[in-house]
Order: C-alpha cells, then structure tokens, then sequence
C-alpha cells in the first residue's frame, strides 16, 4: 500500500504534513470500518504528544486520536462532522486538524512513509 | 488512533473456527474473536460491503451470514415435552410438528442461563438452538435439570453449519436451490427438503435480523460448507446478496430489539426486565424460574429496559452510563450504535420504571459528558407487512 511521502507517521495511524495538518491513514480507516462520527477540539486547543486530541467513531468501534507532536489547534476541517465518511473514502486527502507545533522538530522522530509501510505489514501479520 | 480491530491472519489459540473460516479469510473478512470464536465482523468495501452495506442489503435485498457459532441441543423420547417445559420458560405445549418458538433457559431466581429457539421436529423431538458463548454451560444445564425424564439428550452443536439467509429477498434466493415450498413456510416454522443436493436438511423460517428469512442446517465438513455458501452467494448474485458479518448482525438485531446474551439478558436480570413477558407463560405447568418470577411480579419491577434515541451528537455505547435530566445517575446502557437504515444513533437501557415512559428525557454520559437522549418506543424497526 502506498503511503504518501510528504508526511510522517506514529504507530497510532494518525499522519501528520510538514505544515501542521492531522489525519489518520488508510489502514486506521479499513481497521475501523464505516465512519460515522469524528469528534474534535476547538481551535486554540493545546495538544500534547501521544494524548487523546479527539475521537473517530465507525459503526461498531470508538477510537482515541493520538497527537503525532504537541502544538496549538489552529484549524478543524468541520465538513467532517457532516461527513465523516469522506475519511473512508480519502483518509490521506481528509485532514481533521491543523496545528502550530511548539518545536517543529520533534515531527523528525516520527515514522517515514516506508517505515509506517514496514510496521503495519508487521501489524498485520503479513 | 488504536486499531484493536486488526485482523492477524494466523487465529489465535484455543479460538474455535467454524467450517466456512477459511473461506472469509479468502472473502477478505475482517475477523474477530467473539464468545471464543475466531467470526468474520464484516467483510471488505472492495466487494461491496462493511457493516453499513451489509445492514442494508439485509434491509433490502438479501445477506447471508455464518451462524455455525450457535449450538444446538436435541432432545427425543416419551417424556421430551415434558422436559422442554421444565427448563423452557415458554410453553412447548403448543408447538405443532414443524413448529418453533423463542423461549428462553432460566436460573431458579427467574433469570437467564440463555435465550433459545424451541423446534419441534417430530412427535416427541426438540431441538433448542442456543448461544455460542454459552453452548457447554446450557448443555450442562440441560442435562442436569432434565435427568429425571425419559428422554435422549444429544449435543449437535458440531454437526451443523448453520447459515442465515435474511432479507425480503431471501425466499427468493433460497428457493433457487431447494425443492421444498418455502412461501409455504410460515414465519417460525421449519420445513425439510434437498437443498444443493443434500437430502433432507432442515429449512427453518427464523433469523436473529427483524427480517424475513431462513435459517438452514447443513452437514458441517468443510467442503459441503464451502460449496454451499458459494452457491448461495451465485443464486443471489440477481438480488444483490452480500455476505454478511456480526457487525450487520448486531445493528440489524439492535433496531429490532432482539436480545443479546451478555447484553439484554443475563444472570442477573429477570424476564420481566428484560420485558419479554410475552414469551414467559406462567400459566403452564411448573417450570424452572417460575416462583421467583410469581414473587418478583408481586415486588413490582425496579427497573426496566427501554428503546433510546439519542437527541444531541454522540453514539451511545455498551456500558455508557445514563443521567437522569439532573445528571444523577439512573441506569446503563446494554447496547449502543448507530442505526444504518434507521440513520439515528439508537440504544437499549436499563433504567428505573418511573423513568421509562415514552418521551422522557434523559442523558447518556459519553466521554465525559450528558448528551440528551429520548425514551423511544422498541423495536426501532418493524418490516413492513407482506401485501
């Protein structure tokens, strides 16, 4: 599966771009199935590395979004709240937030496009 | 995010498979363990489906589903009805040759070892299908409160793969591949007929999904299991069928207020809360439960499970607890999820009776929060009737 290289990965499945913009990849939304609901903070909202910042809920499933890097909320694409489903249809072109990172070197420590591939084969069991 | 849901494509250890399991690895399934059970959740968009596509074809059109996880308990001999109805808490009695009815196990204290359906095949023959999280329990059960009547008991929980085909469309579909009658077959009752070439296989007009359909038992090697299913999904390929996981079974049974063992029902909860009255006959000879749910009916109930739709944004889960509107704490939820044909975020609660009517206002704590939410009028759902 190719996974864009213009961006970094956690082992939460959440990408994050150089400029700021959060989402989660394509093999978090075929884990979870139909999207039904995104749950996000408010703008001037802080987040922390590895804390909940929101939740993705599918049809059978609830799931914490994990923040890649700490930073300050600056945008929220809240055409999600009406259709979350734009997530399983284009889960790397369907950012939820956008953020202002408190030291944007700390994105360097996160996954390449190659290495989220070589984990979530891992993952799974491939 | 977490991903809990990934599926390892090796099955864990000491997780039963059924014999359709190599076949939904193949499908692309998404499987998962459930009661013990290595079961497919739903199976890839790629072929159409997910938990959304799979509701709503059974809605629609048709779905088939592996339900070979259920047990089943047989029971024949002189004194078979008179056993049925010691254990069972509806009445056997009536059942004709052919004839099925939901009842359920019960506890001496009125509640719940399992909910089942009652089939009577033959003059003095029963077979109970069961829970599969709950087939050795019930079975111990069943031997133990039925030792002193004449009767065989035989656990045929292995022998069978047992397949639902579901929907309006599902007589159709079945009646490609069998010469029994099956418009003759009305709604739980059960027919025998050749069915892909297999003699003699039990057709029961029963399903877990509030829709038309049929239950069907065939024999459970794995070849006569594949070529089966396979066949079912080519006579259905003109409705539209889909394979169908346990994500769609559970919305389907949800916004039909079917019960779920472990949910609804439990060991701890009597049949009058749990509002099943209706399969309950007290009027019938004794039968295990009986006079602590006589004493139970004269306490009054305590707490009672209700339909709620939710008002506000948020999904009401499994466990989630319910406010009154104050914000004090009144009950929880057994079951919880978005509704996919209904497209409403639907549950069903424990709350105390004073506050279930119809239109009450109550909350359900999500994440922290009270989202408001209405008591509705359950089942959610009712298929419409047959002109």
């Amino acid at each position: 599966m190719p996974y864009p290289t213009d961006r970094k990965y956690t082992k939460e499945h959440e990408w994050i771009t150089p400029d700021g913009a959060i989402g989660i990849t394509t093999y978090a939304q075929d884990s979870l199935g139909d999207i039904v609901f995104v749950e996000l903070p408010k703008v001037g909202t802080e987040i922390t590395t590895g804390k909940s910042f929101g939740t993705v809920e599918s049809v059978k499933a609830v799931s914490d979004l994990y923040a890649p890097v700490s930073g300050t909320v600056t945008a929220v694409n809240e055409a999600l709240a009406t259709a979350p489903e734009q997530v399983n249809k284009d889960a790397h072109g369907s950012w939820m937030i956008k953020i202002t990172p408190k030291n944007p070197e700390e994105q360097n420590a996160l996954l390449s496009a190659a290495d989220y591939d070589k984990f979530v084969s891992e993952e799974a069991g491939h | 995010m977490s991903v809990a849901e990934a599926s390892p494509s090796i099955v864990p250890k000491n997780v039963r498979k059924t014999a359709l399991n190599a076949v939904h690895r193949q499908m692309g399934a998404k499987m998962v363990e459930f009661n013990g059970w290595d079961m497919p959740v739903e199976y890839p968009a790629s072929i159409g489906c997910g938990i959304v596509n799979e509701h709503m074809a059974v809605r629609t059109g048709v779905g088939v589903f592996d339900v070979s996880h259920m047990g089943d308990i047989r029971l024949a001999g002189r004194e078979a009805l008179a056993a049925v109805q010691h254990i069972s808490m509806n009445d056997a009695s009536r059942l004709a040759i052919g004839q099925a009815q939901y009842s359920a196990l019960l506890y001496p204290q009125g509640t719940f070892v399992d909910d089942i359906i009652v089939h009577r095949l033959g003059e003095d023959e029963y077979l109970l299908v069961i829970n599969a999280g709950t087939r050795e329990k019930d079975f111990s059960w069943v031997r133990d409160n039925t030792r002193q009547f004449d009767c065989k008991l035989e656990h045929l929980s292995d022998d069978f793969t047992q397949i639902a085909i579901q929907g309006p469309k599902a007589v159709d579909l079945l009646q490609k591949l069998t010469d029994a009658n099956l418009s003759a077959v009305k709604f739980y009752w059960v027919t025998r007929g050749t069915l892909s070439g297999l003699k003699n296989i039990l057709l029961g007009r029963t399903g877990y999904t509030a829709e038309d359909g049929f239950e069907i038992y065939i024999p459970s090697d794995e070849d006569t299991s594949a070529r089966v299913w396979y066949e079912i999904l080519e006579a259905g390929k003109d409705f539209g069928v889909v394979p169908c996981g346990l994500g769609a079974r559970n919305t389907l049974r949800l916004e039909g207020n079917l019960s779920l063992y472990g949910h609804e029902i439990s060991d701890t909860i009597n049949v009058w809360e749990a509002g099943l009255d209706r399969f309950c006959k007290m009027e019938k000879p004794d039968f295990i439960g009986r006079a602590a749910l006589e004493q139970a009916k004269a306490a009054g109930l305590k707490k009672t499970l209700v339909g709620l739709e939710m008002i506000d944004r948020g999904i009401a889960r499994d466990g989630y607890k319910v406010l009154d509107a104050g914000g004090r704490e009144i009950g929880y939820v057994t079951s919880g999820s978005p509704a996919p044909f209904l497209k409403k975020n639907i549950a069903l609660a424990y709350v105390p009776t004073e506050q279930a009517a119809i239109g009450n206002t109550l909350l359900v704590e999500i994440r922290g929060q009270g989202v408001k939410a209405q008591v509705v009028p359950a089942p959610f759902y009712k298929r419409p009737k047959k002109t």
